[in-house]
């Protein structure tokens, strides 16, 4: 005989309440970035790294303009998930964790904000 | 709360080299969101102007911002290829002892071999002179 209620096994959210949203983000954004991060790096390193003229031209490209986005927000996401785990493992204190979790989710939005804007910038302008 | 059993409660576990490819997973994880923070700095240099990136670049330059780089990429591409391992974990199949410890070793392997590929790579697409690269 199960102890959870019938409502608990319809919701299937667990005792954190939470569900597996979290772990299937986790996979989700992972098998994303295997094509989205290889195509990033071999695309990248073809380019002449010191040239402004020549980086500003690749990036601001349609295409590489779109895939780059949607690195910086799956990448952005992932590390996000990741680093919440570290967090919640490693620290203990109540306060302590909670600064770190809202930081760390701070810094992730902020820094992924920041690299759209920029490559918009450079595609648009 | 104190009292509680914690998550990683490592010291009931012999240790496995199997163990630290896991912590290393953690840990290159955490570093390659470091990453990220550089690459959305190095983002904001190229939108604000030649002067800005070219700054940007010159700090690259440098033999800290070199090792850094390095790190990053073994960090990144280690991730990469241990994060392909989980996938497949996650379909159930791989997990026992022998072929766990198969898998880790090939890791290790594809991680420093794809590492020296990429600096490479990354050497000659930075300038720097580099054997072979001409």
């Amino acid at each position: 005989m199960s102890l959870r209620t019938p409502l608990a096994k319809v919701l299937g959210r667990g005792s954190a309440g939470e569900g597996v949203g979290h772990w299937w983000v986790q996979r989700v954004t992972a098998v994303a970035l295997l094509p989205l991060t290889s195509w990033f790096v071999v695309s990248l390193l073809g380019q002449p790294l010191q040239s402004y003229d020549a980086m500003r031209g690749w990036l601001g490209q349609p295409w590489v303009a779109v895939l780059t986005i949607l690195l910086v927000f799956t990448l952005a996401w992932h590390a996000k998930l990741g680093v919440q785990v570290v967090i919640e493992d490693y620290v203990h204190g109540k306060g302590a964790k909670t600064t770190l979790l809202l930081l760390s989710t701070f810094i992730h939005a902020g820094a992924a904000v920041a690299a759209v804007f920029a490559i918009l910038r450079l595609a648009i302008a | 709360m104190s009292q509680r059993p914690l998550s990683p409660h490592l010291g009931v576990y012999k240790f496995m080299y199997t163990m630290s490819l896991s912590i290393l997973h953690r840990i290159t994880g955490c570093a390659a969101a470091a990453g990220f923070l550089l690459f959305a700095w190095w983002l904001m240099a190229l939108a604000s102007g030649p002067a800005a990136y070219a700054a940007a670049m010159h700090s690259l330059g440098s033999p800290f911002a070199k090792l850094l780089l390095v790190g990053f990429t073994f960090s990144f591409v280690y991730h990469f290829c241990n994060g392909i391992r989980h996938l497949v974990w996650d379909t159930g199949r791989g997990l026992e002892r022998a072929h766990a410890r198969r898998s880790g070793a090939a890791v290790i392997i594809a991680a420093l071999l794809l590492t020296a590929v990429v600096v490479w790579l990354g050497c000659r697409a930075m300038g720097f002179s580099v054997p072979g690269a001409g």
